[in-house]
């Protein structure tokens, strides 16, 4: 038998970025083929992680495999550098790859985030990797995968255009505010990721590299550095973003996604950018300037 | 003035330690040692071993007390170590027609040969507390047993039906044919019979065992009968590419039941039963009972059934059986969605103003 | 009528291990046409009907539709994306239940809209004009164009199944038992119905029912089945009034007023 005696435990080395080579490898294959293929979910055999399905291993496991010793990672969530989800994930990195981390958006090489794009505009040579719950855009209309793979094999998506007749029968506008489906170089419907449509626009023709991953559901998607991505909609009912009647009340923002914070019980409400790190350095430049 | 709020690191990191402290519990009562969950707890040790996809009883063990008795989360343990294991090869198949005994049982015949030996089993006790145990333990006079047929090979119930012709073959896998695995290939429906299995035998056994009982309780009815029971220890051979010979690595427990069905015949199959397959590491019964119940279910298909019932939908049974995925996906919520919320606050204050802008029409209508 | 049939069967048969369901089924069927098929319950016609809409494959036999381009083609050889466009642009199938025809949880609007959308149209006030164009030809009223369809008596929802189909300008509709579980005031409308869309838009029909006045009032042909074959056919009229086929005469003859 294979025994170990109550108090011998073996002990590992984690491989660089905790996946071993093998596993890197055959994500990689994965990812090829989803670039050669824009918008179109590849299948892979997506591994347990120390963090549960659910909280990014798909993303985890993306960054993982692409991840070399010279590259430095900002991970975020909603957005922040800082929110709980964001932390353990660069810490999982920090330790497992000892790679170089990095608050800053233009500083970074790999992006690994979850529901938000940053504000500060990518570049050539940049990698964001999307965590995704639920690649499916379909899923909510259609819930067998059998069904969901000869609509997108066909190109039958009238039943996602139907979804977004009914909302504005119903509602006078289409009803989807995250997670907003696209069409990818004019062929695959697909999942942006819970994103606020807010960010879908900087899908299009980003000059950075899109990767999504979704490793409980064990898909894996891309859409490569330029290519066109359309929000669907109807001609005479537009893709619309959200937007704010205020700037951000830290920096003064007006082009950034605001949260919302309550600051008392009697309805005080303050709005500040999403993204913190575009936010601390507006506000980094008005105080060399002297703006107050 | 608000500041945004930091610190996101440092709560972490007493988070962790406040983990510490609640695991330990009071410094007072003695630390459990791996070689008490390992001795006395083993049906928590064969759970986590059978889902977590791992035989390792003490790595098992040290999942449990690391997870605080969660077996869930030690599961979930054990499968993100196991990730980080290199993959040797494949085994041979295990032999269960060569199982060392400990518990044997049939439900289709009153006695058959080989016995029904009932080996350490709730099934007749009576479920009372037994406030004996609240103390630790006096020396207790051990059990009899019978004595143990080493080589004896007990015949499978499922062969007598068989010699009668009564019982569909078992399925024959050429020894040349590729086994497919789930963890190196990810399920795409239909799935063959073989990735089934490996679904279910990891599959987590609450789900399974309403997923079974859902088809004692008529949705989708197989009329069950537990054909034999098995549990014991076999060993686990391995072919070196460098010998070209077998070796045992291994030996371990598995309990294996087969279950034993109804079939009324097509035009080109006869009457006959149709069997249903569990395997679960260590002494897990209901989980191997549950298994093969719902392997059954999903069979029908092949069977050319009507699929009318939960338990018969493939795609629904394998894609939600996973306690790790179900889990995470679950206990995922808790995360910050504060982003996707605003949106939907934007929305749901602009619907609202228009809706109420509709119910008001001699108000001025509100600048945009 | 044009020179060839629209749509040839030829030997078609259809098995469920030794159950016959319906053997040895041939006929033609021109553009403009409506054929009748009669039978009791169990007597294989809702299974030929699902043969010959591409909705079962036949155990023998052949199904071929006549496409404008491409002339003859074989309906269970085809890809199944070639007949799933078939089925939804060139074709119909109004199903005895609504629900299994319809979506139940969208609008009636997007119901009819629907083959328009799955065909690309993106403009929505055009899809929603064209959607209230065809809810008035079937005799719906316009203003329930944003209720969902269990809103609706199942009379209209089987006008909700015709509009829905009719938007994409199919050349040839089955009906399955149309009229099934409606009063005879309603079936009487909705026959008048598609007597009318038949002859306007120049359809050809297939109609199964177990209804003789159905038949009589509706279809220019009528196969008889009985257990599978087709034991009679011939000018709905002539069936009807001087029927050969002993069965023939017993349906008619236990038909008031048939």
């Amino acid at each position: 038998m294979i025994a170990l005696g109550a108090h011998a435990l073996p002990s590992r080395a984690h491989n660089f970025a905790y996946l071993d080579e093998q596993t890197k490898r055959m994500i990689r294959r994965a990812l090829l083929k989803a670039v050669a293929v824009p918008g179109h979910q590849v299948p892979f055999a997506s591994r347990e992680m120390p963090l549960p399905y659910g909280w990014g291993t798909g993303g985890i496991q993306v960054t993982a495999s692409i991840l070399g010793a010279d590259d430095v990672l900002k991970v975020i969530d909603q957005g922040a550098d800082d929110t709980t989800n964001a932390v353990n994930i660069r810490r999982l990195f920090a330790k497992t790859a000892d790679v170089a981390t990095t608050t800053r958006t233009e500083d970074a090489t790999v992006i690994q985030t979850r529901h938000r794009i940053p504000e500060t505009p990518l570049r050539e040579g940049q990698i964001l990797v999307f965590q995704v719950p639920i690649p499916e855009p379909l899923r909510w209309l259609e819930p067998r995968e059998t069904e969901t793979l000869k609509l997108h094999a066909l190109a039958d998506y009238g039943l996602m255009q139907v979804d977004l007749y009914e909302d504005i029968a119903q509602y006078g506008r289409i009803a989807q505010s995250y997670d907003y489906p696209i069409e990818v170089h004019g062929r695959y419907v697909s999942s942006p990721s819970p994103i606020p449509k807010f960010d879908n626009p900087k899908l299009d023709r980003n000059p950075a590299l899109l990767l999504f991953g979704a490793g409980r559901e064990k898909r894996i998607y891309a859409i490569p550095p330029y290519t066109h991505v359309k929000s669907l909609d109807f001609d005479d009912h537009p893709f619309t973003v959200e937007k704010w009647d205020r700037p951000c009340d830290l920096c003064g923002a007006t082009d950034s996604y605001l949260d919302e914070v309550v600051t008392d019980d009697k309805g005080g409400r303050l709005f500040c950018c999403s993204d913190t790190d575009y936010c601390e350095k507006r506000r980094a430049a008005s105080a060399e300037k002297g703006v107050p | 003035m608000y500041v945004a709020v930091k610190g996101g690191e440092k709560a972490i990191a007493n988070s962790e330690r406040l983990v510490a402290e609640t695991r330990r519990g009071d410094p007072a009562v003695p630390e459990l040692s791996l070689a008490q969950i390992q001795q006395q707890l083993t049906l928590a040790v064969d759970r986590v071993m059978t889902e977590g996809a791992l035989y390792d009883r003490t790595l098992a063990a040290l999942a449990i007390k690391q997870a605080r008795g969660d077996l869930i989360e030690a599961i979930f343990l054990l499968r993100a170590y196991r990730t980080t294991l290199p993959r040797l090869g494949d085994s041979l198949p295990v032999e269960t027609a060569r199982m060392l005994l400990q518990r044997r049982i049939s439900a289709t015949f009153k006695d058959v040969p080989g016995g029904q030996v009932l080996g350490p089993t709730f099934d007749y006790t009576h479920r009372l507390l037994d406030f004996e145990l609240a103390e630790t333990a006096s020396a207790k006079p051990s059990a009899e047993s019978a004595p143990a047929e080493p080589e004896a090979t007990v015949p499978r119930v499922a062969d007598l039906l068989g010699r009668e012709g009564l019982i569909e073959a078992a399925p024959v896998q050429a020894a040349e044919a590729p086994v497919p695995d789930l963890t190196q290939v990810p399920l795409v429906f239909p799935a063959e019979r073989a990735l089934r299995l490996q679904n279910l035998a990891r599959g987590d056994e609450g789900f399974l065992l309403a997923m079974g009982y859902s088809t004692q309780r008529g949705y989708g009815h197989t009329h069950p009968f537990v054909g034999e029971i098995r549990m014991g220890t076999v060993g686990v051979e391995y072919v070196p590419p460098e010998l070209g010979f077998p070796i045992e690595v291994a030996e371990i427990t598995v309990t294996e039941c087969d279950m034993v069905n109804q079939f009324r015949g097509t035009d080109t199959a006869p009457p006959q039963f149709t069997r249903g397959y569990g395997l679960a590491f260590g002494a897990a019964e209901r989980k191997a009972m549950a298994m093969a119940l719902v392997d059954r279910a999903l069979r029908s298909r092949e069977l050319g059934e009507a699929r009318t019932a939960p338990a018969q939908d493939e795609e629904f049974v394998l894609s939600h059986s996973d306690n790790v995925e179900a889990s995470g996906f679950v206990q995922h919520l808790k995360l910050p969605h504060y982003v996707d919320f605003q949106s939907e606050l934007v929305l749901v204050r602009a619907m609202r103003r228009e809706w109420d802008g509709d119910r008001k029409p001699n108000l001025p209508e509100a600048a945009e | 009528m044009s020179e060839a049939p629209l749509l040839r069967a030829s030997g078609l048969g259809k098995s469920y291990g030794r159950i016959e369901a319906c053997r040895d089924v041939s006929f033609e069927l021109w553009p403009g046409e409506v054929l009748g098929v009669v039978g009791e319950s169990g007597s294989g016609k809702t299974t030929l009907l699902r043969c010959l809409a591409g909705e079962i494959e036949p155990s023998s036999g052949t199904v071929e539709f006549r496409d404008l381009q491409d002339g003859f083609l074989d309906v269970h050889r085809m890809s199944e994306a070639r007949r799933r466009f078939l089925m939804r642009i060139q074709w119909g199938i109004v199903h005895q239940n609504p629900r299994d025809g319809l979506r139940m949880t969208v609008s009636a609007g997007a119901n009819v809209g629907e083959r328009l959308m799955a065909a690309g149209a993106r403009h929505y006030g055009r899809i929603r004009t064209e959607a209230l164009q065809w809810l008035e030809r079937v005799e719906l009223d316009t203003a329930r164009i944003d209720d969902l369809p269990e809103l609706f008596s199942g009379g209209m929802q089987q006008r909700l199944q015709i509009a829905r189909i009719l938007v994409s300008k199919p050349r040839l509709v089955f009906l399955d038992e149309p009229t099934g579980g409606l009063d005879v005031s309603v079936q009487a409308r909705i026959l008048d119905l598609l007597r009318r869309l038949a002859r306007d838009l120049g359809l050809a029909v297939v109609i199964v029912t177990h209804d003789l006045g159905v038949a009589r009032l509706l279809t220019h042909r009528l196969m008889v089945m009985r257990q599978g074959r087709v034991v009679e056919e011939g000018l709905t009229d002539q069936v009807l009034d001087d029927p050969h086929d002993p069965y023939t005469q017993l349906l008619v003859s236990s038909v008031i007023g048939a």
